[in-house]
């Protein structure tokens, strides 16, 4: 089921800022997107207006080119798991995932004895089949958050919205609910929106990654598109560790104001002016020193190993700088010329221009 | 040492100024013996004033609990202009005396009231009758459950409840299965509260009734009538059943606690 969100306006009276300004977005059916930006960005906002648990100034929310109006319509078509999972603490779990059921008009509900085989197929699919009759008050946070899921997924909904449904549990079980989760997207063929806070839990599910700051979006593309050309400064920083060098582009090179920085050349076409270069720590190199010239300006000093990557500082100016190599490549000078940071996106007021 | 001296007084205070009065009214409607006691009650004034009362009781439980219940569920989920004001005037039975607000509906329906004269015309009666005495105790009664209900929905969250709407459950579901279960022993306390308030009102009453034995006459009234009448025994008669009533409202408030308690001991 596709969603569409057309130019979405939400206000509170008293604030200046909108919580969401014109938002628009398109969801094709079977895609997995996720939502990411810092806290307070409208992530959140956005997925509870998809919802329709919010009202909103202007605008609309489509499910497969139906204009959805309140929260009845969308009743049955949209599961919603939210962060504290929500579960009814007085509904043993069987009841919980059965409450969709349970409620319908007693005309098109299903018999009894259909409705406990949904529940035991559901619970099965969770990985869960001996929890029915235990009460939420009883389960640890993983179990909870499956219950939660097969909540809403019950009533065979289109779109599934997770609002940081990760949000409570530990590293180890949130890595293998994650992989897990997406597994189930692509079996049911669901149409998923993930809210995040956690750029590496979205970059590794997501068909998809929508960038959120000040209830706007700021970039929606894929990973690897996000990764490789990022809209701006923020969307770069947000990504992931980045470091950024100001300075001025001229006759086709960029000039970093720090002097340890080698001078790089970048497309004819972008105008003269400040710039600002930024780089991912495992992206910058050194220029190697010419053998007979005196004691090396620029000097890497180890910090540890991580995640694959030894991780040096390199003093630059008044500040230090990161600086990762892969573990496997060997015999790297730790001493340069300077800092070689031309695999760099350059930005200009914010934005890339490169 | 001190501890002790507290626990004393307590104690000492608690036996006369709550032990003390209806020991005395017990013994007092004993005093020539339990029959006699019991023939009081076979007074056909007597037995009018407790069906009363009783019928006043339960009307006034079922609109106060109904209306607590929805009010409290609007004061706890929305943000409405002019909610500030309506929790301010939730109060105002609290802090009004009884007297005040029965002289306000005697303005509003008496014979010289505002509407009083028009209903009189329709054959409406209101003061000095018996939709006069359930309006007055509805008015003293409606704060209870509302204000039991109120801070254990909001401590709830809304959660809940969304989860429910989304999964297609329409308003009175929602009601019924998410938002009551949650608040189910506030919800008691504030039923069983308005209960014990509304049997023993008597100021706002009082005032409305218009003390017609056997018609507009219930317990305490019937009561003060009595003592004034020097009939001291039927008096106190009345007077130990209705605080047995009351008493029984409290205890069962403290029900679900001592229930809880049991339970955890046997598990």
């Amino acid at each position: 089921m596709s969603v569409e969100v057309n130019a979405l306006l939400r206000t509170v009276p008293g604030a200046q800022a909108p919580l969401l300004d014109n938002v628009s977005l398109h969801v094709p059916d079977g895609m997995f997107v996720a939502l990411v930006g810092p806290s307070g960005a409208g992530k959140t906002t956005l997925l509870r207006a998809i919802a329709g648990l919010d009202p909103y100034r202007a605008g609309t929310v489509s499910l497969d080119g139906h204009v959805m109006t309140g929260v009845q319509a969308r009743a049955g078509k949209i599961g919603f798991v939210f962060q504290n999972y929500a579960l009814f603490p007085h509904m043993s779990v069987a009841r919980n995932i059965a409450f969709g059921l349970d409620v319908l008009p007693a005309a098109t509900r299903p018999p009894r004895a259909q409705v406990a085989a949904r529940v035991a197929e559901l619970l099965d699919l969770m990985q869960i089949p001996t929890l029915g009759q235990a009460y939420p008050s009883r389960l640890s946070g993983g179990q909870r958050q499956r219950v939660a899921l097969a909540r809403a997924l019950a009533t065979g909904p289109g779109v599934l919205l997770l609002d940081e449904p990760f949000g409570a549990l530990d590293p180890i079980v949130r890595r293998s609910i994650r992989t897990w989760l997406r597994d189930l997207h692509d079996r049911l063929g669901l149409t998923t929106i993930l809210v995040t806070h956690d750029q590496e839990e979205a970059l590794e599910v997501a068909d998809r990654i929508v960038v959120m700051q000040n209830g706007r979006i700021v970039q929606d593309a894929s990973p690897q598109e996000l990764d490789c050309n990022p809209a701006t400064d923020f969307v770069m920083e947000f990504l992931g560790e980045a470091v950024s060098f100001p300075g001025h582009v001229q006759g086709g090179m960029m000039y970093a104001q720090d002097e340890a920085i080698q001078p790089f050349s970048v497309p004819a076409h972008l105008a003269d002016g400040p710039a600002t270069a930024m780089i991912r720590p495992y992206e910058i190199g050194l220029v190697p020193q010419a053998t007979d010239s005196g004691p090396a300006p620029v000097r890497a000093v180890p910090r540890g190993v991580r995640g694959g990557y030894r991780h040096y500082a390199v003093q630059v100016g008044a500040r230090s700088v990161p600086f990762f190599v892969a573990q496997e490549r060997d015999g790297l000078a730790l001493e340069g010329r300077a800092l070689d940071i031309s695999r760099a996106r350059l930005f200009r007021d914010g934005r890339a221009c490169l | 040492m001190t501890r002790y001296v507290l626990w004393g007084a307590s104690w000492l205070f608690i036996l006369v100024v709550l032990v003390t009065p209806p020991v005395m009214v017990l013994s007092e409607a004993l005093r020539d013996g339990i029959g006699a006691s019991v023939a009081t009650l076979a007074d056909p004034d007597a037995q009018a004033a407790i069906w009363l009362t009783l019928k006043v009781t339960l009307i006034t439980v079922a609109v106060n609990t109904l209306f607590g219940i929805l009010a409290a569920w609007l004061l706890a989920r929305f943000r409405f202009f002019g909610r500030q004001a309506l929790l301010a005037l939730l109060e105002l039975p609290l802090s009004m005396s009884p007297v005040v607000s029965g002289l306000v509906w005697l303005l509003l329906f008496g014979a010289q009231g505002w509407f009083g004269p028009a209903l009189e015309r329709m054959n409406i009666h209101i003061a000095f009758a018996v939709p006069g005495i359930v309006l007055a105790t509805l008015f003293v009664t409606l704060p209870y459950v509302v204000r039991t209900v109120l801070p254990v929905m909001e401590l709830q969250g809304r959660d809940a409840e969304e989860a429910a709407f989304l999964a297609g459950a329409r308003f009175w579901q929602v009601l019924w299965y998410v938002a009551l279960p949650g608040v189910r022993g506030a919800l008691l306390s504030g039923v069983l509260l308005t209960t014990a308030r509304a049997l023993g009102e008597f100021g706002a009453v009082s005032v409305v009734s218009g003390h017609i034995p056997g018609e507009t006459e219930t317990m305490p009234l019937h009561i003060e009538n009595l003592y004034n009448g020097y009939q001291s025994v039927a008096a106190f008669t009345m007077a130990a059943l209705l605080g047995v009533l009351a008493m029984a409202a409290v205890l069962l408030r403290a029900a679900p606690a001592w229930f809880a308690r049991w339970r955890e001991k046997t598990i």
